[in-house]
């Protein structure tokens, strides 16, 4: 990254400082004093919320504590230092010199970073005081990929974060028009259809009217019918009729057929972003949740779309057009015929916002009651081993009682909705009876125009009951809606660059500088700076919980670093796209993972247009050419979910197959043989050396014995690498692998003395 | 329980020295279960986290020393207590909220719903942006405005 040309030397606080401070800061600045950074601290000395400044200029180290009302300050001298920790969410700068501590100031960690520029801005004005040089404010750099920031600017443009989502409401559901886009052309027909099969529908009314007043009136007042004018009436009702049916079907096949189309693409979007999205969010999701919620809540939008909508959007036309042909009969009966309308909008948006937010409530004791199967079906030795079903039973239960609790609330509100708009809908055909005779009684207007309306708002008020309907299902839909989009709008936290660096052919050079990863608030990764060559292998070696696996996952970029940079060959791994970058990496776990499929398939899952021959070869350098001809379906056997039917070793080769045949540069193998017996291990080991060869490989493993091949051990303890060599240099120092290695030997027997009790065992059942 | 002497340095670190009079400096006391049983069980800690002394019970501790701990814990444990919802910015999350604590008036940003965590049948650890963890000790106690808000979530 090209260093920007040092700007001139500001003497007003600017961008160093926050906007709220930047008076107070410039006040008691003397001529000449430059700020070089600040951090605003929010916490005080007992850990209350108030705001506080710290700043750090040329010549002195300046603070207002939370509270404090005067401003404090510390000339610079040699041995003044700023130190930084935190704990459980709380960071802390501690000022101190050679003897002691001389104040500290506490901040939440949201200003970590600044928290960070402001220790290195002392570092360097120390540089630059004991040079009697000019100090120069470091650039500020972005907080992702440490790139130096244009002036001015506080965010990196190609790592600039998402805006900030905008709050959700029914409005959610324009959102899925990006789904209905393409069939923009079939939906248009659709509506032409739906105006054209409702205008049918509303003949057969109309026709009422001269039926009563031109021939039923005048029969009883002594005309006698006419058969050829009643039967062109009939011919008309019947002929509308028949016109209705054949436009609702093709309006209502033509619409379904959108809407499924639609539904279908929104399930596969969400699901490709689904698995574009880092293992960070999976970690925090439960699985039950996202099943229901790619499932069941697509499903509840399509219906909503190809069902109530569509119904809706009828609704609404036919009342329109009702509306108008009333208006157009008689204004006065129309007017106190529609009096009802705006009482009835008005309970609609009453009940609207209570049914929401139970509906959302609904989904989500939903969620958690597919959570519970999703939790204990995986687990269902462990259950069982612990005799724990009632225990799990009960879970069920419990969730399914909040389940009916939640549902009661909302069918409370839901129940009495309907019923009030249907009576509603009998006094509104009231008061059109009495206002209607009245007309009549003052020769105002004809039977016949009493029993049009009659029969028009009959449907008309029949339409607003179904329609009310639609508040609970467009609230379903905007609830479901809601939580489809809160996974397509999850920007992924392993994003794609922005202007993507290809990676053609790779060497294999790894170079971490300055690594950290913070999960939460615990950090995991401190700063860890390492060096690999192409086609060395590299033996991490620590406790459980010093950081192996997570260092690991940042190199494969399953997780983005939090400071500092990885980079391949050179190369930031940010700027390359993700899975062109993966495709680089073989990887081995402990826990092998096979899909269900056949064996074949399941070696040549990164490799879908590997050739037979292939698939032998890298079954055959994993040694697993042997035990997978002696399955009774050879290479087409088929293994489950979790490969049920195949020893943990077995399995185990299958993945180094899996790794062998995409013959990647980078090899990683995290804990690969921990968790089969020595004797398998063996067996695993021979395949792992065939895998090694000529790659840069990254081994995790519990037995340093399984290391002996690495150029390099790095030994790590709590997110930091404390040591580094190979094995005879690192045993000649004592240090952290001395005494990893002597415990291990001491317990070494005792293990073999296990495992090789294991190892019959094994061979028992195999028998 | 191990003898042990506390002290603090000039650097406002705690200083253990054992039994075997070897000084272990910045010793860091954890809770074991800060959450269910805070008084309960209290471990401390050396600089590279190995375990130097276990203590069942602060109380049974003496004054000098349990002041020692107990003002450490103080400077490090913070789980503001939440009085009161003002406000949030959306039901959906990532959400704003503006809210009382027990340590003055703040905003947190939940990420996701699943930050919130159901301790009890009435108490909740909701984890922000940061990491930091609130606490709604009993949800019963929050006023009727700020139990509607809560309520959207749960």
């Amino acid at each position: 990254m090209q260093m920007n040309e040092p700007t001139q030397p500001p003497t007003a606080p600017d961008s160093a400082v926050p906007e709220a401070w930047r008076a107070a800061v410039r006040e008691r600045l003397a001529a000449g004093e430059r700020v070089l950074a600040s951090l605003e601290i929010d916490l005080d000395a007992r850990l209350r919320f108030g705001d506080g400044l710290v700043v750090v200029t040329d010549r002195r180290i300046s603070a207002r504590a939370p509270g404090a009302a005067a401003w404090q300050d510390w000339a610079l001298r040699d041995d003044l230092m700023l130190r930084k920790r935190d704990h459980a969410g709380v960071g802390t700068v501690e000022l101190v010199d050679g003897a002691r501590r001389i104040d500290h100031w506490c901040f939440t960690l949201g200003r970590d970073t600044a928290a960070q520029r402001l220790l290195e801005a002392l570092e360097l004005a120390q540089v630059a005081r004991s040079s009697g040089t000019d100090a120069q404010r470091p650039p500020p750099r972005c907080t992702r990929c440490q790139a130096v920031l244009p002036t001015g600017s506080e965010e990196c443009a190609a790592c600039a974060p998402a805006p900030a989502e905008a709050p959700p409401s029914t409005w959610v559901l324009f959102r899925l028009w990006r789904f209905a886009r393409p069939y923009r052309g079939q939906l248009l027909l659709g509506f032409v259809l739906t105006v054209l099969a409702t205008a049918a529908t509303l003949v057969p009314p109309y026709l009422t009217m001269p039926l009563m007043d031109r021939v039923l009136i005048p029969y009883q007042k002594g005309v006698p019918i006419e058969p050829g004018t009643v039967g062109l009436y009939l011919i008309g009702l019947f002929g509308a009729a028949l016109v209705a049916w054949i436009l609702g079907w093709a309006r209502t096949y033509t619409l379904a057929l959108v809407s499924e189309r639609m539904g279908a693409d929104l399930r596969t979007q969400t699901y490709e972003h689904l698995l574009g999205l880092s293992l960070q969010y999976f970690g925090g999701k439960r699985t039950g949740d996202l099943m229901a919620r790619i499932g069941a809540e697509t499903d509840r939008i399509n219906l909503f779309l190809s069902l109530h909508l569509l119904d809706f959007a009828t609704d609404l036309l036919m009342i329109v057009m009702t509306a108008a042909i009333l208006a157009s009969i008689d204004p006065w009966l129309a007017l106190v015929t529609l009096l009802p309308l705006p009482l009835i909008a008005w309970l609609i948006h009453l009940v609207r916002d209570r049914l929401r937010t139970g509906f959302e409530k609904v989904d989500r004791t939903w969620a958690e009651v597919t959570s519970v199967l999703a939790d204990t079906i995986p687990g269902i030795r462990v259950v069982k081993a612990f005799a724990q079903e009632s225990r799990e039973a009960e879970r069920f239960r419990e969730a399914n009682r909040h389940n009916l609790a939640v549902n009661d609330r909302v069918n409370r509100v839901w129940s009495l909705f309907s019923p009030t708009v249907t009576l509603m809908t009998e006094i509104g055909l009231l008061i059109v009876w009495g206002f209607g005779i009245w007309q009549i009684a003052g020769d105002s207007i004809t039977v016949g125009v009493l029993t049009a309306f009659l029969a028009y708002i009959g449907r008309f008020y029949l339409r607003l009951d179904s329609m009310s309907r639609i508040v609970s299902f467009t609230q379903k839909a905007a609830a479901g809606a809601k939580r489809i989009f809160d996974i397509l709008d999850h920007v992924s936290s392993v994003p794609e660059p922005a202007h993507p660096v290809m990676l053609p052919k790779v060497e294999g050079r790894i170079q971490i500088e300055g690594a950290a990863f913070r999960y939460g608030n615990r950090a995991i990764i401190r700063g860890i700076d390492l060096d690999i060559a192409p086609g060395e292998m590299i033996g991490l070696v620590g406790h459980s919980g010093s950081g192996k696996s997570t260092l690991v996952n940042l190199i494969c970029r399953f997780y983005d670093v939090t400071d500092g940079t990885v980079r391949i060959d050179g190369i930031d791994v940010r700027s390359v796209p993700v899975a062109q970058f993966r495709r680089h990496i073989g990887l081995v776990l402990q826990e092998p993972f096979l899909f269900f499929g056949t064996i074949a398939e399941n070696i040549a899952y990164g490799k879908p247009d590997a050739t037979r021959a292939e698939i032998v070869a890298a079954a055959r350098a994993a040694h697993a050419h042997d035990f997978i001809l002696r399955l009774p379906h050879a290479y087409d056997s088929l293994v489950g979910e979790r490969g049920q039917a195949l020893s943990g070793g077995e399995r185990q080769r299958i993945s180094i197959a899996r790794a062998l045949l995409i013959d990647p540069r980078i090899l990683i193998l995290d804990e690969a043989t921990s968790a089969v017996d020595t004797e398998t291990e063996k067996e695993i080991q021979k395949a792992l050396d065939n895998l090694v060869k000529g790659r840069t490989t990254i081994a995790i493993a519990h037995r340093l014995s399984t290391l002996r091949k690495a150029n390099r051990l790095v030994v790590l303890d709590r997110g930091q690498v404390v040591e580094v060599g190979d094995h005879e240099t690192l045993m000649e120092r004592e240090g952290a692998y001395f005494r990893l290695y002597q415990a291990q030997v001491r317990q070494g027997d005792e293990s073999d003395e296990a495992s090789r009790h294991k190892v019959w065992r094994d061979e028992d059942t195999d028998g | 329980m191990a003898e042990f002497a506390l002290s603090r340095d000039p650097f406002g670190r705690l200083v253990l020295t054992g039994e075997d009079g070897v000084v272990h400096v910045a010793v860091v006391p954890v809770r074991a279960f800060p959450i269910g049983a805070p008084d309960e069980g209290l471990s401390l800690v050396s600089a590279d986290g190995h375990e130097l002394a276990w203590i069942a019970r602060l109380e049974a501790l003496d004054t000098a020393r349990r002041t020692l701990i107990e003002q450490d814990l103080a400077s490090r444990e913070f789980v503001p207590e939440i009085r009161a919802i003002r406000a949030v910015s959306s039901f959906a999350t990532p959400s704003t909220w503006t809210i009382e604590t027990d340590r003055g008036p703040t905003a947190l940003v939940l990420k996701g719903e699943e930050d919130i965590r159901r301790l009890a049948r009435s108490s909740l650890l909701i984890a922000d942006r940061n990491g930091i963890q609130f606490l709604v000790r009993d949800i019963g106690a929050l006023d009727r405005a700020s139990r509607k808000l809560l309520d959207r979530f749960l």
